[in-house]
């Protein structure tokens, strides 16, 4: 299995050091613009040609998982939005499914829609960064503004829904933090209208261009097998051919309610992945369409379980409640205790599969959380990919991969 | 294939017509949402006492161990809030804090609110340190518009879009 390697630095620096290598060996990052976060790779040339390169992460180890085990579960939310920083309300998500496992409490439909609706908001808010700075490390700077101009509108509906443009917290344990605002449907309605031909404006600039087919066709090429191999999900995985995508194998939050497709790619170069993401967003704008058409059918209605161990209650009613004030007083100090027990949920983040494990003791605080981060596994196949491509390349490949180092590292 | 550059450059000039939405900052601000989690205010009501009553729920409540809230007994003759005590010593440290909103969420008289201002910069980690005088809204402002029970979610409605799109 020598192909499936997956070098260390140290394999590369190693023989340099000794003197036993005729070829170059070049330190990226992980100050470079291209990486796309503090990620560093030791590369080792021969001319312009990669020989082999080695990822070495870990610049951005902030230490989430740890700290959550010292936080109780409502406020180790707050961690999760820091890890995949470009879609924080698909980690939410993973982490608030997991939790209500444990708790096995119920969510409204309301709660749910939003749910789904807004994680696909960030899944073509995510694809939006990915793409604008993929062009751009390619040198196409026009596709990045536009890019960022609509995820800025993205960002705006984010602030309009939580208060926060990217640690939006939004998702809690047991439905949302609050209500979605009177004005959240006509801001969705201005996103959904005005999106398709931005779209197609990204299609006219990049999808036949003979410089963007140049960099990206045949590049970064890796089979079906490989793929799995390494554990690829995502976009890289449906590029290389395999509809597989967990909003269609394990349905969560009512995801199998709704009308959509996988698209998939054939060759698994840089290309297919473009192509993949690409209609990817058309997708999930479809998704976005019915369950906006849903919450303007379902009209207003609870935004969080009735379970006053679990959500806090309204406010209004702590001032004439004493039950709820103590529910209150209880939930923000001490809160809630979920049964001894585990549970994984794993859910289709924008970079692919995004999996969190709780471990509770009976305690108020989790006694382990783990994340399955698609970016630290995705990046596994960078070396695979680059050998005997271009140094070139190799920058292009990054950005396919699309890697988020606060996810990487946690 | 000529044809497919020339229709990715007719996008860009296009554009170039067009009139450019990047907002000048710091000339121009762009107004932010009404939930929008900026700096921190503590409110009063609308007789000019403070709503904070020392519970020390938002210091519990706050993921990131930012706020240190101090009680002490109200004097009955000048009571600073309705309660029994009030906070003496109510500190914010910005350098902590993640805007997360939990301590507004926690506060069970809506006297922490985070408001709109987001231009926080300090030289050193003491300035760093927000104290109650710097945060307590001043008397002579009233109640500090705050809306009279606790629904701080339904809070003003937004400004409308911000962008011309
Ligand atoms: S906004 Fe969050 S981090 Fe900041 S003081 Fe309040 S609870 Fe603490
Ligand atoms: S701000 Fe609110 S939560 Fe904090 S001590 Fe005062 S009354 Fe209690």
């Amino acid at each position: 299995m020598t192909t499936l390697s997956i070098p260390s630095p140290r394999d590369i620096i190693g023989p340099a050091e000794r003197g036993e290598t005729e070829n170059m060996v070049l330190n990226m990052g992980p100050h470079h613009p291209s990486t796309h976060g503090v990620l560093r790779l030791v590369v080792e040339l021969d001319g312009e040609t990669v020989v082999d390169v080695a990822p070495d992460i870990g610049f951005l180890h902030t230490g989430i998982e740890k700290t959550m085990e010292s936080k109780t579960y409502q406020k180790a939310l707050v961690m999760t939005d820091r890890m995949d920083y470009l879609a924080p309300l698909s980690n939410n998500l993973s982490y608030v499914l997991a939790v209500e496992k444990l708790l096995e409490c119920e969510i409204p439909v309301r709660a749910q829609t939003a749910r789904v609706l807004l994680t696909e908001l960030t899944r073509i808010g995510s694809h939006l960064v990915w793409l604008g700075t993929h062009a751009l490390d390619l040198a196409a700077m026009s596709v990045f503004l536009y890019a960022f101009r609509e995820r800025e509108q993205i960002l705006d509906i984010f602030e309009l829904v939580s208060g926060a443009r990217m640690m939006t917290s939004y998702f809690r344990v047991g439905g949302l933090a609050y209500d979605l605002p009177a004005d959240f449907i006509p801001t969705v309605k201005q996103f959904i209208d005005t999106f398709e031909p931005r779209v197609d404006e990204y299609e006219d600039l990049l999808t036949n261009n003979p410089l963007w087919l140049e960099r990206t066709v045949d590049v970064g090429k890796i089979s079906t097998a490989d793929a799995i191999a390494f554990g690829l999900t995502g976009p890289a995985l449906r590029a290389t051919g395999i509809a597989y995508d967990l909003r269609k194998m394990t349905p969560y939050t009512g995801y199998e309610t709704y009308d959509f497709d996988v698209p998939i790619g054939q060759n698994g170069d840089i290309y297919d992945r473009y192509l993949v993401r690409i209609a990817e967003m058309r997708q999930s704008l479809g998704i976005v369409r019915q369950a906006y058409d849903r919450l303007i059918e379902m009209g207003p209605g609870p935004y969080q379980t009735a379970d006053r161990k679990v959500a806090p209650p309204p406010k209004s009613e702590i001032t004439h409640s004493m039950e709820s004030l103590i529910h209150h007083f209880k939930l923000w100090t001490e809160g809630f205790k979920p049964p001894r027990g585990d549970a994984y949920i794993c859910i289709e983040s924008p970079r692919g599969m995004m999996g969190t494990y709780v471990v509770s003791d009976g305690g108020p605080r989790p006694y382990r959380v783990h994340f399955r981060a698609p970016s630290f596994v995705n990046l596994q196949a960078l070396p695979h990919m680059a050998r005997g491509r271009f140094m070139a390349d190799l920058v292009a490949l990054i950005a396919s991969l699309d890697p988020v180092l606060g996810e990487v590292d946690r | 294939m000529i044809g497919d550059l020339v229709k990715g450059l007719a996008t860009t000039v296009r554009y170039m017509f067009r009139k450019p939405i990047t907002v000048q900052y710091p000339d121009v601000k762009r107004p932010v949402r009404e939930r929008f989690k900026g700096r921190h205010e503590l409110k009063r009501f609308e007789n000019g006492m403070e709503r904070c009553i020392g519970c020390s729920l938002c210091s519990a409540a706050c993921p990131a161990d930012a706020i240190l809230v101090v009680p002490a007994e109200n004097d009955p003759a000048t009571p600073n809030s309705p309660g029994e005590r009030y906070a003496a010593t109510y500190e914010i440290n910005m350098l902590r804090c993640i805007f997360c909103g939990y301590c507004e969420d926690a506060c069970p008289t809506n006297a922490i609110v985070l408001e709109h201002q987001y231009e926080l910069s300090f030289y050193d980690r003491r300035t760093s340190i927000y104290t109650k005088d710097m945060l307590l809204v001043p008397e002579d402002q009233g109640h500090g518009e705050i809306p009279p029970v606790l629904e701080q979610v339904h809070r003003r409605p937004s400004p409308p879009a911000q962008m011309d799109l």
